[in-house]
């Protein structure tokens, strides 16, 4: 198990590549999802606080 | 086939479509991704002259080729809004510019990570990296563009203009490696006879490559769904929608 974290003595390199990959592409699933979130959540308040016109039909 | 497309094109079939899909793409991308990790980190066999340092390249190359593909997509989805004036298709291109962006830099860093142990250096000036470094900067102009211009159909069109004159960098980075002498190493999987590479190592990145081709498709589609949202906030349909699920 410690030799396959050591990476042949490129441990360095391979996880901080490996790490930073991690980091770029969790960010970009959880950030739009945030910001669906809160733009639902958003709506939600002010639809509530003035219901919608014009679409009773 | 065209009015499922004619469909697409608008908003609001997108935002439900798109929804749909989501969950689907998200659970293939997580499974293709564990699947290329444990090829690509235990099975795939250590490298004669590299050793461990070229597992590097199933991250950097997937994110290398999607940073051009990426392009491809964005500078397509620009043309498209340009000329047939389809708002779906300014919102796929300006949802594709941040991810395009965070593969470029995911390369870039990578490859220098990989090029310190391998060729002494952490960059070089040639024409492969150069070109990879151009890349970033014609996706960060894009976006600085766009929130530069108030008002969404005068930046789209500026974007795509954009966009379609830096497609004349594809080709270069693509063939740089060809063109010009370069520490970075020639093609070895895009060539016309066999790839110059053991099956053992080209089945793990061929799943990586499959793996970040989803989780783009997933997260273009996520951000498309909250660009439109934004965009349609006052439409009769994402009122009826947001007031219904409450």
């Amino acid at each position: 198990m410690n030799e396959f974290f050591h990476m042949g003595g490129y441990a360095f390199y391979v996880w901080t590549s490996y790490g930073l990959a991690l980091i770029i592409l969790l960010w970009n699933v959880i950030l739009p999802r945030q910001r669906q979130k809160q733009l639902l959540a958003r709506l939600k308040r002010k639809f509530r606080q003035s219901p919608p016109q014009g679409n009773n039909q | 086939m065209w009015s499922f497309l004619h469909k697409l094109a608008s908003p609001k079939h997108f935002y439900h479509f798109a929804g749909r899909l989501i969950p689907w793409l998200g659970w293939s991308t997580l499974l293709l991704m564990l699947a290329g990790l444990y090829t690509g980190l235990v099975v795939a066999p250590t490298d004669y002259q590299q050793g461990e340092s070229y597992r590097i390249i199933y991250i950097h190359v997937p994110a290398a080729w999607m940073s051009m593909f990426v392009y491809m997509v964005m500078a397509g989805a620009g043309a498209i809004g340009l000329i047939w004036k389809i708002k779906m298709a300014d919102i796929v291109a300006s949802s594709a510019a941040p991810l395009g962006a965070a593969f470029t830099f995911l390369a870039l860093v990578t490859g220098s990570l990989w090029g310190k142990p391998m060729w002494g250096t952490w960059w070089i000036w040639d024409a492969r990296l150069t070109s990879e470094l151009i890349l970033l900067f014609l996706y960060l102009g894009f976006i600085a563009l766009q929130s530069a211009i108030e008002d969404k159909r005068t930046a789209a069109n500026a974007c795509a203009v954009l966009a379609l004159v830096g497609v004349v960098n594809i080709p270069i980075i693509h063939y740089s490696v060809e063109w010009w002498n370069t520490l970075h190493q020639g093609p070895t999987v895009t060539r016309f006879d066999k790839p110059a590479m053991d099956t053992s190592m080209l089945i793990p990145l061929m799943i990586m490559f499959f793996a970040f081709k989803l989780y783009f498709g997933l997260t273009v589609l996520m951000r498309a769904r909250g660009e439109i949202l934004e965009r349609e906030r006052n439409s009769t349909w994402v009122k009826q929608m947001v007031t219904e699920s409450s």
